[in-house]
Parts: structure tokens; C-alpha cells; sequence
């Protein structure tokens, strides 16, 4: 676990930083610089593309991106999955059935295809891109929640508040919310390399983010393109994000495991 | 022991896929693999309008006149014609085997009826207007049609080539009403009839047996493959799937060029590519010299060598060459060097008024494609570094593109590019005309349109070149829109095929084409 | 048992309604319409063609309209292959796509489970972080870079498999499609054999089969197997999502004229009815599934019906 997180807040830091040590920018093209392989010329450390971009800096910046999207995706079905699923877990009964049965019927939804469609209808807005993805990504938040807090509610310390008349609302928000923080950290983790690869499956459709900005995604399906004739185009940008995208599969399991045996004892 | 059955099992199919191979030693026969970027969306000649329906349609039917291999005009259902002295009209005479594929004959009637159906309101046919000049049509007997116009279209016979003026046969609509044309009930009358069509993925053309030419076609049958990405083409072509490409990736052209040299066939095409302005709006409503500023401002030659690569030819005029009976006009700035152009352009900028402090900003809207983008962003770059503009790259769906584009609210710059429907300076010059529905700009100008109209009355081509001519530099003068760069068609032809012609239309008849003896 | 499944039949009407609708929604929100072309069609004929297809009536006509040939139904012709109906059109990408999943899931089933237990039963080993790794690539590699990979050194460098799909009739065509679109599975399912072999192995019965001499090959087949595979198996319905997600790139990238293409090329297009077509299908197929699985589970474990 460690490792993960650590290779993760790395690239994170060098994403950030990065850029600053770089006399690049992302947008300055260079004509007479295209597709240059990586070289210490002109600090081109990962190359520069066909249009004589530095590919160091766009790199970098389409990191920032990539995981910026994943994250706040992964917040936005955080927040939805979390609320539903506390809400229906804790209220139980006949709301709780009615609630799973939309989930469950949910799910039957080709997902995909209306992210495609939102994306179609609505022009690539980089706004709602998040919304989209962390629209398909609720469900399952929502239903684990709905199951830790079924058992969660049995507990004595929620029957304390009750009795001690503290209000619904406050009880789920104060009491059992932060025991649910476990599974949900979990979930976000594994939830963030879902979000990523949507994410560079629609750059791939033309739907994703828009140029000059790039993210990883997009990075790698211009590379796919350049496979042959500039390899570092693809290699460097699919290395990083396949190291990310473990990192977080990686950390994620770990942090089940850890949760796990916390849960067992 | 499971695990090394398992092995050993995947080493016996593995085996088995090798020995199988990709098919190049299969039974290839006299079948020809041709890409095809998209479907066509219909085999309907009067309701179709891509280019792939016109290559499909070109393969599957014949009309009056056609073109040779070596791109002459020549006798197609038409053995022979004459033209009247006053230009206005045109006598054909039909071939007597002439057939359809169902075995009747192919008469005057037929085109008639074609023709009548293709200007019918009804049809909602996108080229109605293709025959815009044609006064009637009539026929005379079942082997001489008789073509009346209103004006001397000295381009009748290019037009004549066009997939909407073949005939059509009248027993077939009425028997199979909208539903005519699929495989198996959509006749030809040319040298190939369509098979079969399995949507978004192939087109199989067979021979047609009673072509009046049939003996001169030596392949029996093509398969058009529907390929929408260039990568997936390419990779079908080097592994040896497919003859003849519809085009090569922009990204592997270097490469292809350098590998497969010999195979790649690119040739100047009748198309234009252009950055229009939107002429009804500020800030280039009224601002002739703020329009030529820009358009001085774009480095061609670069774009050309380092951009798009592929073979493309900078364009400093509307009409692109190669044109039957025309010479372009040429920008007054096309000799000069870049820094000149960037100097005069940043002085047109200033009078137009604005400057460093007060940049021009705008927004450049182009389609989502690879190749777009790359043009914009180096556009982009040119125009920030010589004249100091802002500009806002907003990249739209085709579709989104277009309405908006029609609209003519948002847009201020946007992509588009023209293609030439027949050879002639016309289809590319009528585009800018006031009454023009192509004419993205909302171009009007008074002096270009009475110069169109009397180039269109004019008998001798002599005149009729000079008034176009003339036309074209008026227009280019005012700058409605900035001409780019001109297209050019880029095609992998098999070392195999023989008989692949340079074509400025871009149009490859498959009856064409042969297979070389292999040894 | 009857009055259970007609309930889940009943439930699933409004979903599918309420699918309809928001796609119809959707897909209609798109700017641009199905009939715009680079060369401006002259106004007349673009008032005809509208006229011809309905699209020039509001919004609630033309959905009523297409509600009415959906009850008897007809899904409509397509707005872009004006020769065919959407259902001609479904009815050929569907079964291509359905043979490229249904191939896709056996391999991921074969192969993720294999690789799970082989990775379980050493756990901890060089063997096992081996196996996982490889089994990871399958997330980590977004399948757009995958496809083309394997077809540049399978198809086009080594000659040993068709590089595309249309006129071959070799069956080595689908190797590779099915090979890019099972391995994001792969790993899904190998993380969850693994997971839950280790756990199913550390249980009481386990230890008591292996005292009573039963190899570990048998051990597997006899006792461990069946209670691993639950995870996998409530998996599957995620799992057949995802293939069908996966079906839209790996068809774009090897020119496979499946439904995933028809879709994406559909919604591009703007070609209304065809789009609508597919999710209405899709998503009646996946209800009908859910309710066949619901089914069976209250089959085969009676306390669910009585929930």
C-alpha cells in the first residue's frame, strides 16, 4: 500500500511542479521542432509531437486533467451514492425497497450510451464530463452504503441517539456517515481508474476534453495514431497512465484488506 | 498434467493460426478489395450525395457520357452526339446493346424519366439543381434523346457523367417503389450490379453480364469495404486485405511514404480548403482589410510541407488548377515571402484598428478531426505570433458545425472546404454567388454576380473563360473567405492492380482495373 | 413463484419507459440535425426531407408518432441508410456483437478464473504477483491502444491473423476482437476468483478435505470451486455491462459492423431512430436478463421470494 501511494503522490508532485521547471508551455508549437524523439535539446525530456509541442509539459498537464476528472467524478458519485445509499439503508422499510428497486432497475440502463449521448448533446463541456461519468458510477457506491448502514443502524450507539432524540438527518450525517468512511475511501479508490479510463474512452470518440488542454487519454489515442513512427508518443503517456491506473487498483485493495481485518477484529 | 494440456492445446491452435494465415495466399480469384470510408447512405442515385454513394453508384450504373481510364470524356450509354451551333442543344445517340441487368434494353425514355424524377419536388433530390440550366429534355425515338438548354453549359458533358443523371428503369420504381434499391433488386446498366450489402461493413459488386462493354472489364467482382477508421485501413492494406485504399492517415503518411513509395498514388483533386468568415456579423462585416490581414497572415508554405504533409498544393485562389479550360486568378500576395505578407498584414491590422493593446480576438470553429485540429492550431499560432490575435479554437461536430455555420449567428471564422462536383471553374466559382445555398460567407457581391451571369451566357469559351476569370479575381479581392490550401487524393494502390489512372476528379472506375499476371 | 416474476415484469414497464423517453430526449437535445451535409441542401428540398421524416412537427408529435410504431413494433426507418429499417439494422449488428461478447466472456470466465485460483493457491509467491500483474494489464491499458497494438504485430508485421473482419471468412477474424475486449474482464475476474479462492480456502471444510488426503487438484474441483465462483457469478450481469461498453470501441477499431458501431456512428450522425432503437433493445434485453437471473435465483434459493 505504501508503494502505491507513494508512486501516486510522485507523479502527482511531479505534475504539479513540474510544468515550473519546463521552459515549455503547453501551447507553444514549433514547426521546426515536430516529432522529435525524448533529448536534453530544448529540455524536450519526453519529445516534442507533430506540431512541435513539448511533450514533457503536455504530459504533465494532461495528468493534472486525467486525475482531476477521476476525482471530482468520483466525488460527485460519492456524494449521490453515499447520501441515497445512507438514506435508504437508514429509513428502511418500504422507502428502502422502493429506493433499491430504482437502483436496481438503474442498472439496466446502457449506461454508456447515454454518456455518449449527453456528451453529443450537450458539446464536450468540461463540466459535464464529471457529471457524466460520476453519473454511472453511483450505483454501486449507493448500494454499498445502503448495506453498511442497515447494519450499522442496529448498533447501540445509534439506538443512544435515537433515544436521546437526536433528529434523522443528524444521525446519518453525524453518526453514521463517518463509519461508512472505510468502505467509501475504498470505493473512491477503485472508482478513480474506472472514471479515468471513461474518460480516455471518450477522448478516443473525439467527446473528451478539448484541445489545447489535453489529458492522459487523449495523449495516449493521439499516440495510438503515431505508433510506429514516434513511439514515445504512445509509450510515454500509456506507461503513466497504466502506473497510475495500477497504483490505484493497487492502493485500493490494500485499503480493503486494511479495512477488512479492521472489520474482523 | 491440466496445466500442460492446456499448453500444449494452445500451442496446436496457435500452430493452426499460423498455417491459416490473413488470406493472401487464399483463393484471392479476380476479386478486387477496395476501401470505402463510409457507407453510402443510399444507392438511390437522386437521393444520394456522398462520395462514396457516387463511387458506389459510378461502379453500378452508366450514363450518357464517362470517362476514360485516362480521364477523357468519352462515350458512355451515348455512342455519339452533336451540338447545335448556338450551344443550346445537345442530340445523343443511344447505343442499341445498351442493357440493364434484367436483360431490357436501355432507351431514351430512361433518361427522361430519370431526369424528371431527379428535378421533381418530391424526391427531395439533393443535385436537382445539377441540371439547373436544362431547358427539356425529350426522346425523340428509343435511341435518340434530345437535351434543350437555357443557357450554353459548355460543362453539359461532365455533368452528363454524374451519378444522378443515369438512367433509371421505370418498371423497377413502380415495382418496388422506395425499396429499389437494394441488392438483388436494384438494377444496372453498368459494368457491375450490387450483390449484396452488409451495412457497415462490405459492398459486393458482381459483373454485370450484359454490359455493352463487358468484354473490356477484366475483374469479376469488387468488394468495397466500409472503413471509417484510416488506421484500421491501413493496418488491412499492409497485412494484404485490401488492393486499393480510399486514403492514408495523415499520421503515418511519412511513413507510408517512405515504405511503400511506389504504392502511394496522390494526385491533385478538384477541392478547396478554406477558412470562411462570417460576412454578416462584426468584427468581418464591412472590414475588407481586417479579412486580408488574416489571410495574409497564414504561412501556406508551411502549413502545407509541415501540417497536413500529404502532397496538398497552397492555395492562393478559389479554383484549384487543373480545371478543364480555366487559369485560376491568383491573391496579389502569393509571390511575395511570408515576412513580407506578415509586414503588409500587420499594417492592414493597425488600420483596421486594433494592435498589440488591443488584440482582435475571435473564434475559429472547424469539425472534430485530427487533421482540422492540426491546421487550426498552427493557424492559431501564426496568427498570435505575427499580429499579436487571440484566437478561441472551438471544436464542433460536423453536424453542430453546419447549423451553426447556416446560422451565421455565432460564427465568426469556421473550416469548411468545397469539392467540385463536375470539371468545370463553374462549380467552384457559382459557390460565392449571392443566391448561392453553398455560400457560407453571405458573400453578395452586385459586380461578381453580373459578371457570373454574363459568363453564363457566353457561347464562346474563349469569353466565357475571360469573365470567369475576372469574376474569380474580384472575389478573391474582397476576401470573403481565405483559400488554404487545395485537396489532393491519396490512394495505396496493390502493386497487382493494374491500370490505375490519376484522376482530378478522383473518380476509379472499377472496369478499369485489372490484376497483373503474378508469375 | 408466477406472481414474482409478473411483479418484476410489471417493475421493469416504467424503466423502460422512462429509458425511451430519456433517450428520445437526448438524442433529439443534440444540436445539428440528420440530414445536414458540408454542401448546403437548397431550402426546399430540406423542407421535404424534413417533411418526409416528421421532423418538422413538435417534439410530443414525433414522439407520439414513434410510441405508436414502437407498440406495433416498428422501430422506424433509419435517417442515415435510407435503404433499411432500423430493425434490418439491428438485425444485423446484433448478432455480431453477441458472438463477440458472448466469446469474450467465455475466454474472460476461462482465463480470469484460471489465473485467479493459480494465483490463490500461491498466494504471496513470485507466481502469484506474476500472474496478477499480467491479469491487471487488461485495466490498465485502455482497449482503443490494446486493439490496435495486437493488430499491428499479429496482423500486419507477423501475417499470422486477418487484420479486419469484412470478407474473411476465417473464424482467426474474431481472435483478436475477443482477445481486446475479454481482458479488461480478465482482470476483473481474476482479482475476484483470487480474492475469494483465498478466502473460500482458509475455511474449515477445506482443511478438513485436505486432512482427509484429497490432492489440491481435486480439492479445487470437488469443494472449492463452487462457493469461489459466487462473487464471479453476481459479477456477470456488471461484467456483460461492461462488454457491451467495451463492444463500442473494440468495433470502431476493428471495423466491425456491430451494434456498438451502429450506435456511435448513429449518435454522430444524428440518426434518431437508429439510436433509439439500440438502447430500447439494449436496455430490453438487460431487463429481460435481470429478470431471467432474479428468476432463477429465487429458484434456486427460495428466501429471496419471500423477502
Amino acid at each position: 500500500m505504501k508503494k502505491s501511494a507513494g508512486v501516486l503522490l510522485f507523479i502527482l508532485l511531479l505534475a504539479i511542479v513540474g510544468p515550473w521547471l519546463s521552459p515549455n508551455d503547453y501551447l507553444g508549437t514549433n514547426f521546426d521542432a515536430l516529432l522529435r524523439s525524448p533529448q536534453l535539446a530544448g529540455m524536450h525530456l519526453f519529445g516534442t509531437d507533430d506540431l512541435g509541442r513539448d511533450l514533457f509539459v503536455r504530459t504533465m498537464l494532461g495528468i493534472r486533467v486525467t486525475l482531476m476528472v477521476a476525482v471530482v467524478a468520483s466525488l460527485v458519485s460519492l456524494v449521490i451514492g453515499v447520501t441515497y445509499g445512507a438514506v435508504a439503508g437508514y429509513v428502511g422499510g418500504r422507502v428502502d425497497a422502493v429506493m433499491m428497486r430504482f437502483v436496481d432497475t438503474l442498472y439496466a440502463l446502457p449506461f454508456i450510451f447515454f454518456v455518449i449521448l449527453l456528451m453529443v448533446a450537450f458539446e464536450r463541456n468540461f463540466l459535464l464530463i464529471f457529471v457524466a461519468i460520476g453519473a454511472i458510477n453511483w450505483l454501486d457506491m449507493a448500494r454499498i452504503v445502503r448495506g453498511q448502514t442497515l447494519s450499522l443502524r442496529e448498533r447501540e450507539f445509534v439506538d443512544a441517539a435515537r433515544l436521546t432524540g437526536v433528529s434523522t438527518p443528524r444521525i446519518i450525517f453525524r453518526h453514521i456517515a463517518p463509519n461508512l468512511l472505510g468502505i467509501v475511501v475504498v470505493y473512491v479508490t477503485l472508482t478513480i481508474p474506472q472514471a479515468i479510463l471513461v474518460e480516455s474512452f471518450l477522448s478516443f470518440l473525439g467527446l473528451g476534453v478539448q484541445e489545447p488542454q489535453t489529458s492522459l487519454g487523449a495523449l495516449v489515442d493521439a499516440g495510438v495514431n503515431k505508433m510506429e513512427g514516434a513511439s514515445w508518443m504512445l509509450l510515454i503517456p500509456a506507461s503513466l497512465l497504466a502506473v497510475i491506473l495500477m497504483s490505484f487498483n493497487f492502493l485500493g485493495d490494500a485499503l480493503r484488506d486494511f479495512f477488512d481485518a479492521k472489520h474482523k477484529q | 498434467m491440466k496445466l500442460i494440456r492446456i499448453l500444449l492445446l494452445t500451442v496446436l491452435l496457435v500452430g493452426i493460426a499460423a498455417c491459416g494465415g490473413s488470406g493472401d495466399d487464399k483463393d484471392r480469384a479476380n476479386v478486387l478489395h477496395r476501401g470505402l470510408a463510409i457507407d453510402p447512405e443510399t444507392l438511390d442515385a437522386h437521393k444520394a450525395r456522398s462520395i462514396q454513394a457516387a463511387d458506389i453508384l459510378r461502379d453500378a450504373g452508366e450514363g450518357l457520357v464517362s470517362y476514360s481510364a485516362s480521364g477523357e470524356l468519352t462515350p458512355g450509354v451515348a455512342e455519339s452526339w452533336e451540338v447545335s451551333e448556338d450551344g443550346l442543344t445537345y442530340t445523343f445517340h443511344l447505343r442499341d446493346n445498351a442493357k440493364w441487368s434484367n436483360g431490357d434494353a436501355v432507351i431514351a425514355e430512361h433518361f427522361v424519366f430519370s431526369v424528371q424524377r431527379l428535378i421533381n419536388p418530391e424526391t427531395a433530390a439533393f443535385y436537382a439543381q445539377l441540371l439547373g440550366d436544362v431547358a427539356g429534355l425529350e426522346a425523340v425515338d428509343d435511341r435518340t434523346l434530345v437535351i434543350t438548354l437555357e443557357r450554353p453549359t459548355p460543362y453539359l458533358l461532365s455533368l452528363l457523367t454524374h451519378p444522378a443523371t443515369f438512367p433509371m428503369h421505370p418498371g423497377s420504381l413502380a415495382e418496388h417503389g422506395d425499396d429499389f434499391a437494394r441488392p438483388g433488386t436494384l438494377l444496372s446498366n453498368g459494368a457491375y450490379v450490387l450483390a449484396a450489402w452488409v451495412p457497415g461493413s462490405v459492398l459486393k459488386l458482381t459483373r454485370n453480364e450484359l454490359y455493352w462493354n463487358n468484354a473490356a472489364t477484366a475483374i469479376d467482382e469488387v468488394q468495397h469495404h466500409v472503413l471509417t477508421q484510416e488506421m484500421t485501413e491501413l493496418a488491412r492494406y499492409r497485412a494484404g486485405e485490401i488492393d486499393i485504399t480510399a486514403s492514408v492517415p495523415p499520421d503515418s503518411f511519412q511513413q507510408v511514404k517512405a515504405e511503400l513509395g511506389d504504392q502511394l498514388h496522390v494526385a491533385p483533386y478538384l477541392g478547396v480548403y478554406y477558412y470562411g468568415y462570417n460576412l454578416t456579423r462584426p468584427p468581418f462585416k464591412d472590414n475588407p482589410e481586417l479579412r486580408q490581414a488574416l489571410s495574409m497572415a497564414i504561412d501556406r508554405e508551411l502549413l502545407v510541407e509541415k501540417i497536413t504533409g500529404r502532397g496538398e498544393s497552397v492555395a492562393y485562389s478559389w479554383v484549384p488548377p487543373g480545371v478543364d479550360n480555366y487559369e485560376p486568378t491568383v491573391l496579389s500576395y502569393a509571390p511575395l515571402t511570408q515576412a513580407e505578407r506578415n509586414n503588409i498584414a500587420r499594417t492592414l491590422y493597425k488600420s483596421a484598428g486594433y494592435s498589440e493593446d488591443n488584440p482582435l480576438q475571435l473564434e475559429l470553429r472547424y469539425n472534430t478531426s485530427d487533421t482540422q485540429q492540426r491546421v487550426a492550431l498552427a493557424i492559431q499560432s501564426m496568427w498570435r505570433d505575427a499580429l499579436g490575435v487571440e484566437t478561441t479554437l472551438i471544436n464542433e461536430e460536423f453536424q453542430v458545425l453546419l447549423a451553426n455555420m447556416r446560422d451565421r449567428e455565432i460564427t465568426q471564422v469556421f473550416r469548411s472546404s468545397w469539392i467540385g462536383d463536375y470539371n468545370d471553374a463553374h462549380t467552384f466559382l457559382s459557390v460565392m454567388q449571392s443566391d448561392s445555398a453553398a455560400n457560407m460567407p453571405a458573400y453578395a457581391s452586385e459586380e461578381y454576380d453580373s459578371l457570373m451571369q454574363r459568363a453564363a451566357s457566353q457561347v464562346d469559351l474563349d469569353r466565357r473563360r475571360l469573365y470567369l476569370e475576372e469574376a474569380e479575381r474580384v472575389m478573391l479581392a474582397d476576401h470573403p473567405a481565405i483559400p488554404i490550401y487545395f485537396y489532393v487524393s491519396k490512394h495505396l494502390v496493390s502493386p497487382r492492380v493494374a491500370g490505375w489512372g490519376d484522376s482530378v476528379l478522383d473518380y476509379h472506375y472499377s472496369q478499369h482495373l485489372s490484376f497483373k499476371a503474378v508469375e | 413463484m408466477l406472481r414474482y416474476a409478473l411483479l418484476r415484469l410489471l417493475g421493469a414497464i416504467p424503466t423502460l419507459l422512462l429509458v425511451i423517453v430519456l433517450a428520445f430526449l437526448m438524442v433529439h437535445a443534440a444540436p445539428g440535425g440528420p440530414f445536414d451535409e458540408e454542401r448546403a441542401l437548397p431550402a426546399d428540398v430540406a423542407a421535404k426531407i424534413e417533411a418526409a421524416y416528421h421532423l418538422d412537427e413538435t417534439l410530443p408529435q414525433q414522439f407520439m408518432r414513434y410510441m405508436s410504431g414502437l407498440l406495433q413494433g416498428d422501430l422506424g426507418p433509419s435517417f442515415r441508410y435510407r435503404d433499411y429499417t432500423v430493425s434490418e439494422l439491428i438485425g444485423s449488428g446484433f448478432p455480431v456483437s453477441l458472438r463477440l461478447g458472448l466469446l469474450a466472456i467465455l475466454l474472460a470466465l476461462l482465463v480470469g478464473v484460471g489465473s485467479g485460483t493459480i494465483a490463490a493457491l500461491r498466494q504471496g509467491s513470485l507466481l502469484d504477483r506474476v500472474v496478477m500483474s499480467f491479469a491487471m494489464t487488461g485495466i490498465s491499458i485502455p482497449v482503443f491502444v490494446v486493439g490496435p497494438v495486437l493488430v499491428l504485430l499479429f496482423a500486419v508485421k507477423l501475417h499470422w491473423l486477418p487484420a479486419g473482419w469484412s470478407g474473411t471468412e476465417s473464424v482467426w477474424k474474431y481472435l483478436l476482437p475477443v482477445i481486446t475486449l475479454a481482458l479488461p474482464q480478465i482482470a476483473y475476474i481474476a482479482r475476484l476468483t483470487r480474492a475469494s479462492m483465498i478466502d473460500v480456502l482458509s475455511r474449515d471444510f477445506i482443511r478438513t478435505a485436505r486432512a482427509q488426503g484429497l490432492g489440491t487438484k481435486a480439492i479445487i474441483r470437488f469443494h472449492a470451486l463452487k462457493p469461489a465462483m459466487l462473487p464471479v457469478l453476481s459479477y456477470m450481469g456488471p461484467a456483460i455491462a461492461a462488454i457491451l461498453t467495451g463492444s463500442v470501441v473494440v468495433e470502431e477499431v476493428f471495423g466491425i459492423p456491430g451494434l456498438g458501431q451502429f450506435f456511435v456512428r448513429g449518435a454522430l450522425n444524428r440518426d434518431y431512430t437508429l439510436v433509439l432503437g439500440i438502447v430500447i433493445f439494449y436496455a430490453t434485453l438487460i431487463i429481460a436478463l435481470n429478470l431471467i437471473v432474479d428468476i432463477l435465483y429465487g429458484v434456486i434459493d427460495p428466501r429471496v421470494r419471500h423477502r
